[in-house]
């Protein structure tokens, strides 16, 4: 049930990435990720292995809809989302800053895998400077603290709106 | 179960899925030679199990050869070793045919050369005592043989026939104590007698101390002597000195090797010198 929740919400991150991300995001200098965001949030909740089975997944969709080669992706999200997995399974990170923490080294730990990798086959695919990769750490994580609070508050909220309908009748 | 086992083990998890990317990769991506990743470290890997797998076979295989199936090499040992054996003396054979038939040539020229009535015989036998050089040859008075014939050979003077039976003759060699021969020295024409001393050496007497003598001067038959005709070789000067009285003493190595002995001619041709003696005492 929740492996199936986690694709869903690789999917629609995808979908969203895919489609509206050019239009919410228009004018930043930073691309925000928001399959990695899932991909984090659902190591966080889930575990090593469904994070890194969610990073595959995420990933591997990610690099077949992009011109590049197949799998450099996936393996950078595989990593962080096992990483990811382990850190919320060995330390508290429901807190905002923690988890801002996270999402800022799992950014920079994906660039870092994505353009080692690209420089270690000759790819020259990106030209992601320090400064593109440490805005883009921001965003994602300034984005996904956000994301997460709002997916977590989300359900309390519909049920509290429930509980008081009900109350006024 | 089965998903509850594979969170159980998150790093074997990791390491497929890494595992699945990298070959994913290289599915994809060329090395510098132009060639895929993955076909290069495919080939490389499986080249390495190649190997690891022929090293284990060549092992077996020569476990088996050097060890197990030398059951039958000792058999194959002993028939190679008796084909040899049986090569050895056929070439042996062959060889000595060869040889016999070298000496046959070499003796068919010498007859033609020397221009002389001879007749070829085989050396049968060597002699009966030791003090004494003599031979045993296969022909004798049934082939017109007589005594005091000459006995040559390619190589030079060997001796002279001292009794003729039907079939065989006995020969006195020249190296013999008893034996003797008129000889002189081919390149100052100085005569003297040729003895044989026994050691398998001849001496050269008679030759006068003022004559001019030199180490390794060929001595040759003079034909005097009424057996031997003029002109063989007999051997060369080893060693001449002057000696205490008014003759040199002269040392000859023979020219024939008397060990190596096999087919000799004996000249029935008298010489010039014994056909004159014989004729003067008639007149």
């Amino acid at each position: 049930m929740r492996s199936a929740a986690a694709l869903a919400a690789i999917l629609i991150a995808i979908a969203v990435q895919t489609t509206l991300a050019q239009y919410i995001f228009r004018g930043s200098s930073t691309a925000i990720d928001l399959v990695l965001i899932v991909v984090v949030y659902v190591g966080i909740k889930s575990g090593p292995v469904t994070g890194l089975l969610a990073g595959t997944v995420a990933g591997l969709i990610q690099d077949a809809l992009g011109p590049g080669i197949l799998g450099l992706y996936g393996l950078a999200k595989t990593l962080v989302g096992f990483l990811s997995g382990v850190l919320g399974t060995q330390f508290i990170v429901s807190a905002p800053l923690p988890r801002f923490m996270l999402l800022l080294m799992a950014t920079v730990l994906h660039s870092a895998i994505f353009v080692g990798l690209n420089q270690l086959l000759n790819l020259q695919q990106t030209g992601a400077s320090y400064q593109t990769i440490v805005g883009q750490a921001f965003g994602n994580a300034f984005v996904g603290v956000v994301a997460f609070q709002m997916i977590e508050w989300f359900p309390g909220f519909v049920d509290r709106r429930r509980a008081g309908r009900f109350l006024k009748r | 179960m089965a998903i509850a086992d594979i969170k159980q083990r998150p790093g074997l998890v990791l390491g497929g899925a890494i595992l699945l990317h990298v070959v994913l990769i290289s599915a994809q991506v060329n090395t510098a030679s132009g060639l895929p990743v993955l076909q290069v470290v495919t080939f490389g890997s499986f080249s390495e199990v190649q190997r690891g797998t022929m090293a284990v076979i060549n092992g077996v295989r020569g476990l088996w050869s050097g060890y197990i199936a030398l059951q039958r090499v000792e058999e194959e040992n002993n028939a190679l070793k008796h084909e040899l054996q049986s090569l050895q003396i056929t070439l042996q054979q062959e060889r000595a045919e060869a040889q016999r038939t070298d000496n046959l040539r070499q003796l068919l020229e010498l007859r033609e050369r020397a221009n002389l009535d001879t007749v070829a015989a085989e050396v049968i036998a060597g002699a009966a005592s030791p003090d004494f050089k003599t031979v045993t040859i296969d022909k004798g008075s049934s082939d017109q043989l007589a005594t005091d014939m000459a006995v040559i050979s390619p190589a030079g003077v060997v001796g002279r026939v001292i009794l003729p039976s039907r079939r065989a003759s006995k020969v006195q060699l020249l190296i013999d104590r008893n034996g003797a021969a008129g000889a002189l020295i081919e390149r100052t024409r100085v005569q003297g007698v040729v003895v044989g001393i026994g050691d398998g050496m001849l001496r050269m007497q008679y030759v006068p101390g003022t004559a001019d003598v030199k180490t390794g001067d060929l001595v040759v038959t003079s034909g005097i002597d009424g057996i031997y005709p003029k002109g063989f070789v007999i051997g060369t000067i080893d060693h001449a000195d002057r000696g205490v009285g008014a003759y040199h003493e002269i040392v000859i190595r023979p020219a024939v090797d008397f060990s190596r002995l096999e087919e000799v001619l004996i000249v029935r041709t008298p010489p010039a010198s014994r056909t004159a003696a014989a004729e003067e005492p008639a007149k």
